[in-house]
């Protein structure tokens, strides 16, 4: 452990990673309490302000603030996908250990099921889902969510695989441990960093794909804010005021570039084996 | 390797024929009836009947599955509720837009990706190499939607060279559409590009490690031949497996830069069948875009095992 937290400091990587995603998680939390304006507040006669013009960042179409609006979009965009994130996280995780611990034909199941899931991309499932129920968050979690599901089924499995072959297990089955002891106790300890890593990783292809939706109108209904709608609003605008596409877009960028930075660290710092 | 390739065939099969039973049931369960969209709200109920029964729609779902199946299978992928035309037809013409548009941006970034992840490797931990992994960075994390947004602004509204959107047509003659296709297909490469700089360069550094290129080089091969010689055929072995396992991005990709350039194809297509409730043609589609999937990884599952010896031996 100790080891690890000097390792982190010799990693540039992780610590700009670090930096990012805290900043990001700061001001969607600090959005909650407080941002320069209401989010929602329109105030046509000064719509279309460049930036520092009117407010830091400008205002949009509405005379909203742009400033408060992304600040608002932080918190909508961050906590949609750690939520859908998390959905894919804990089925595909539950599913990779249960496979592992059983197999069979159980694990054909699991790996063809993980197949015909990864062959919908979440742009069109949420596309179908939205036909059903309409666009939204939910929408946008299920679709994303389900679509992680066989990314943690599959990194799980083939690691929970490899812990089973290790003598300690084994030996815990010598002893006469049940498999979900085992489980428990030797084999999800072991994968944890591993599911760690690829969470901060799919949490910024989260993001990427939750903006993609949101930009469809498949995402976040309006009036709450968010990156994606802020950019297809934007889009009727680009000549007269171009910031108002660039801004949003930067922040999409700076998020998972953060999130992408500090799982790569991270991944660096856990698992000394594979530093290259 | 036949019984693998038979048993691999069969399960592509399988996994197709259990992705369409799932795409057809959801789309089966949508709330809104198609024959009362198409007939509008003055219709009769008589009327209604009518048209449900000779769209099939009165029939029970697994006959209504397995006759849109047979149709399928036989290419006939139904008529268009809002468009009155066969499906097939409007899926082939959509195709003329975003079967260029995937080309043009896998070419992109493949170009790109090779020579950027080659020179990275060959100055391994240079200030080259830390720019290429800036550039990859920086490009896996940009919406491909918002490039396509920026590009807009730089080369239409300010410059004033390229079209903002729109399709002019193959018919206005292969530079116009080239032209049209240019902007988006940038967009749509940049995301790719950083993955495939990525894996060139690591595939490069592999392969540069190895006995038999040590050897050429002790035996008196200059760097240059042994890169051009071994580093690169080897590097586009990954290349070309992360381009097929890229495929669903590629997908999602050009789903929302088709909308973004106002683009007639198929990603297009989808999300306006989205709005009219068009469900045979959002069927035909979602299937079309993720059997290319299945296919796609298929594949590269064969790809492996043509290549890697030791894969064969323990395949399933």
């Amino acid at each position: 452990m100790r080891a690890s937290i000097k390792r982190a400091g010799r990693r540039p990587l992780f610590l700009i990673g670090l930096v990012i995603t805290l900043l990001l998680v700061g001001v969607a939390v600090l959005s909650l309490v407080w941002t320069p304006f209401p989010p929602a507040k329109m105030n046509i006669i000064h719509k279309l302000k460049p930036p520092l013009s009117f407010g830091l960042l400008g205002t949009d179409h509405f005379g909203r603030d742009v400033a408060s609006l992304l600040m608002a979009g932080a918190w909508n965009s961050l906590s949609t996908s750690f939520l859908a994130v998390a959905l894919g996280a804990s089925i595909g995780t539950l599913a990779g250990v249960v496979t592992a611990m059983r197999r069979g034909w159980l694990e054909l199941v699991v790996m063809r099921g993980c197949d015909i899931i990864f062959a919908v991309p979440p742009i069109l499932s949420a596309m179908m889902l939205a036909a059903f129920i309409g666009g939204g968050r939910f929408t946008a979690i299920i679709a994303i969510g389900v679509f992680m599901v066989p990314v943690f089924a599959r990194l799980t499995l083939s690691a929970a695989l490899q812990v089973w072959t290790r003598d300690y297990v084994t030996a815990a089955i010598g002893i006469g441990q049940s498999k979900l002891r085992i489980t428990w106790n030797h084999v999800l300890p072991n994968i944890s960093s591993q599911i760690i890593v690829q969470v901060t990783i799919q949490l910024g292809l989260a993001i990427l794909t939750e903006a993609g939706l949101s930009f469809l109108g498949l995402g976040l209904a309006p009036p709450a804010p968010s990156w994606g709608r802020m950019l297809a609003e934007a889009q009727t605008f680009l000549g007269q005021a171009p910031w108002l596409a660039l801004l949003p877009g930067l922040a999409i960028a700076l998020a998972v570039l953060g999130l992408n930075m500090l799982g790569d660290g991270l991944r660096d710092i856990l698992d000394p084996r594979d530093q290259g | 390797m036949i019984s693998i390739l038979i048993r691999r065939t069969l399960s592509l099969i399988v996994t197709l024929l259990i992705v369409s039973l799932l795409i057809f049931t959801v789309m089966d369960l949508l709330p809104g009836d198609p024959a009362a969209i198409m007939l509008g709200t003055s219709a009769s109920p008589d009327t209604l009947a009518a048209l449900q029964h000779s769209l099939g729609l009165d029939r029970p779902l697994p006959i209504r599955y397995l006759a849109w199946l047979a149709g399928v299978a036989q290419g006939d992928l139904g008529q268009s509720y809002t468009y009155g035309v066969p499906v097939a037809g409007l899926i082939a013409e959509r195709l003329t837009v975003t079967l260029p548009l995937a080309l043009m941006a896998v070419v992109l970034s493949v170009a790109v990706a090779v020579p950027l992840g080659v020179q990275a490797a060959r100055r391994h931990n240079g200030p080259f190499d830390a720019l290429a992994g800036l550039f990859s960075y920086v490009s896996i994390a940009v919406p491909a939607f918002w490039v396509g947004l920026l590009l807009i602004i730089a080369f239409s509204t300010m410059l004033g060279w390229l079209p903002a959107g729109g399709f002019p047509g193959w018919d206005a003659g292969l530079w116009q559409g080239l032209k049209a296709l240019l902007l988006p297909a940038v967009a749509l490469a940049l995301p790719q590009a950083g993955v495939l700089t990525r894996v060139a360069r690591a595939a490069v550094l592999d392969v540069m490690n190895e006995d038999f290129v040590r050897t050429a080089l002790a035996k008196g091969l200059s760097e240059e031949a042994a890169v051009w010689r071994h580093a690169v055929p080897n590097a586009l072995i990954p290349v070309v497996t992360m381009l097929g396992l890229q495929f669903t991005f590629l997908i999602a990709g050009a789903v929302l830069v088709e909308n973004v350039f106002n683009l007639p194809g198929l990603g297009r297509l989808a999300f306006q069948a989205l709005s009219q409730r068009d469900v045979i043609v959002m069927q035909d589609v979602v299937l079309f875009f993720s059997a290319l999937v299945i296919v796609m990884n298929f594949l590269v599952d064969l790809a492996y095992l043509a290549i890697d010896p030791r894969l064969r031996a323990g395949a399933r």
